[in-house]
């Protein structure tokens, strides 16, 4: 399990038209390792997360996204994501394809996914609109009780993408706090890259952290501060003023567009990224 | 009278509504403020279940995601987010499962997804999350909701939640496992389900409502309860112990992040 920079891991492991599922629950989201695939300029990415957030507003707005799957598409607390509006409500910059799930749908795709079964069977979807517009809900009748269940597909990613807390130098990773569905995103994926706040020697003795075994970790990156701005617990908070201020960011085209070429295109990478926010190395 | 505003009315009125000690997923918003004002007043054994997977949780400051570290920090334990949508509400152990949406109509359905038809809407909303199994799972469900002819439609374009379906029996027959809308708490008060035909009546005024506004503001023929409650105002604490939550979470909410290893200039 190779320790690379972050660019390595993406040059080596993303490519285009991957289904890449880069997960965190409102905590430990990689925006590190999303601009870093926005610089690559990747293209025809299917992209799974269950709240896309600002990160996958950032990638569908650069035109990195082809489809998107997904269960709940906001700026949470704040409004709309309008880059992933922009795209299904006008096109902009191309057609989006959705694949749209409830919270438990896409937990049970993941759980799937993850132990490699072919669906995932749950009570979900019933007087809802949503199996009419996606025939990926399905239903299942139990073979034991009669019930009829809703399933879903599995989901595999090509490739999960994680922001963990640490990892140590075998490639094993722990990740604390709300763990979302970070675990089964991971175990479900092809490959599995991290992008971590510290690599150290040994992590340290805990019996339930989740931890993500070296053998089944594709590659860590080490990128401190990376979920910014997310947060990493125990690193840094949440900024959730640079969440409400994305609101008038991403509304138009224009400012959109220049606030990603003065942060993101136009940085080397994350430290560059931090840097043209203002943050200076202490 | 003490000079509340209305959204303070909703948000007290909806946590008179929590018993101590119930179970109750919380969304953000107005819900989150409701459920934390019973937990500092009249319910401080009330379990609150963030769908992030933080139950029980007891934050000083109101979170402006679902997810914030507050949420974490702040509870009784912290679950992986497939056994919160599994293990708890599938499986039945939420009490009250709080919901808004951009429009409802007179059954209580709920549309959180588009306005216009969903392969070329006019409004990309943000959609279900963890709502669909809410509705359905969760043993009655409190909608919050501001009311106009816009979100209170006769006509939903979407039905991302069910409500009452059609009424008259159609949510229990449907086998739905859990008890549908108990309340609607909106900004001139509170619409209930007929106890026969399910459709949403008005049942309560706040104070410096009036009947009239209330039929202005739905987009359906509003039915009337025979006897509509007037809802007490909110008392001195009530609101006091609500604008001091408002007022820390602001305070917080502005203090700047700090990075390791970085200052900001």
């Amino acid at each position: 399990m190779p320790i690379l920079s972050l660019g390595d891991a993406i040059r080596d492991h993303v490519a285009d038209g991957d289904c890449v599922a880069m997960e965190g629950f409102t905590h430990l989201i990689p925006f590190a390792a999303g601009h870093e695939i926005i610089r690559q300029g990747r293209r025809d990415l299917h992209l799974v997360r269950m709240t896309p957030d600002l990160i996958y507003d950032q990638l569908i707005g650069m035109g990195c996204a082809r489809r998107l799957t997904f269960s709940w598409g906001g700026n949470p607390g704040v409004g709309s994501l309008h880059r992933l509006r922009d795209a299904v409500e006008n096109g902009w910059p191309h057609r989006l394809e959705l694949d749209e799930h409830s919270h438990a749908g896409m937990a049970a795709a993941y759980c799937a996914g993850a132990a490699r079964l072919p669906f995932g069977a749950l009570r979900a979807y019933a007087n809802t609109d949503l199996p009419a517009h996606n025939t990926a809900i399905r239903s299942v009748q139990c073979p034991f009780t009669g019930e009829t269940l809703a399933a879903v597909p599995a989901i595999n990613p090509d490739v999960t993408i994680l922001h963990a807390q640490r990892a140590d130098l075998a490639g094993n990773v722990s990740l604390q706090g709300i763990v979302g569905a970070q675990s089964e995103a991971a175990m479900a994926a092809k490959k599995l890259l991290v992008t971590v706040e510290e690599v150290v020697d040994q992590l340290p003795p805990s019996m339930n952290a989740i931890v993500l075994p070296h053998w089944v970790v594709t590659a860590v990156a080490h990128c401190p501060g990376g979920a910014y701005p997310s947060y990493a617990h125990g690193f840094y908070s949440r900024d959730n003023a640079f969440y409400q201020r994305w609101d008038a960011i991403s509304r138009h085209r224009e400012s959109f567009m220049a606030w990603m070429q003065a942060h993101v295109l136009d940085t080397r990478d994350h430290d560059g990224f931090l840097g043209s926010l203002g943050w200076k190395a202490a | 009278m003490t000079g509340a505003s209305r959204d303070e009315c909703m948000t007290i009125a909806a946590a008179r509504m929590l018993r101590d000690g119930c179970v109750c997923f919380v969304g953000i918003g107005l819900p989150s403020a409701a459920c934390n004002l019973a937990r500092l007043l009249h319910a401080p054994n009330i379990v609150l279940i963030y769908e992030s997977g933080t139950i029980g949780t007891r934050p000083n400051v109101l979170p402006l995601s679902i997810g914030d570290g507050e949420l974490a920090e702040t509870a009784s334990y912290v679950v992986p987010l497939p056994e919160i949508f599994s293990h708890y509400l599938q499986a039945g152990r939420v009490d009250v499962g709080f919901l808004g949406a951009a429009q409802i109509d007179r059954f209580g359905n709920l549309n959180s997804t588009v306005v216009g038809p969903y392969e070329h809407p006019s409004t990309r909303l943000p959609g279900a999350g963890g709502a669909p199994e809410i509705a359905t799972h969760a043993r009655q469900t409190f909608v919050m909701l501001k009311a106009s002819p816009r979100s209170f439609v006769a006509q939903l374009d979407f039905r991302t939640c069910a409500g009452f379906l059609d009424g008259h029996g159609a949510r229990a027959r449907s086998g739905a496992p859990g008890g549908g809308p108990g309340a609607v708490i909106t900004d001139f008060g509170i619409l209930r389900p007929h106890p026969d035909s399910q459709e949403l009546q008005l049942a309560a005024l706040f104070e410096d409502a009036t009947q009239a506004e209330a039929i202005a503001a739905v987009g359906w023929h509003l039915q009337v309860s025979p006897q509509v409650e007037r809802i007490a105002a909110p008392t001195q604490v009530e609101l006091n112990t609500l604008r001091a939550l408002h007022a820390r979470t602001r305070e917080a909410h502005l203090r700047p992040v700090q990075l390791p290893g970085w200052v900001h200039a």
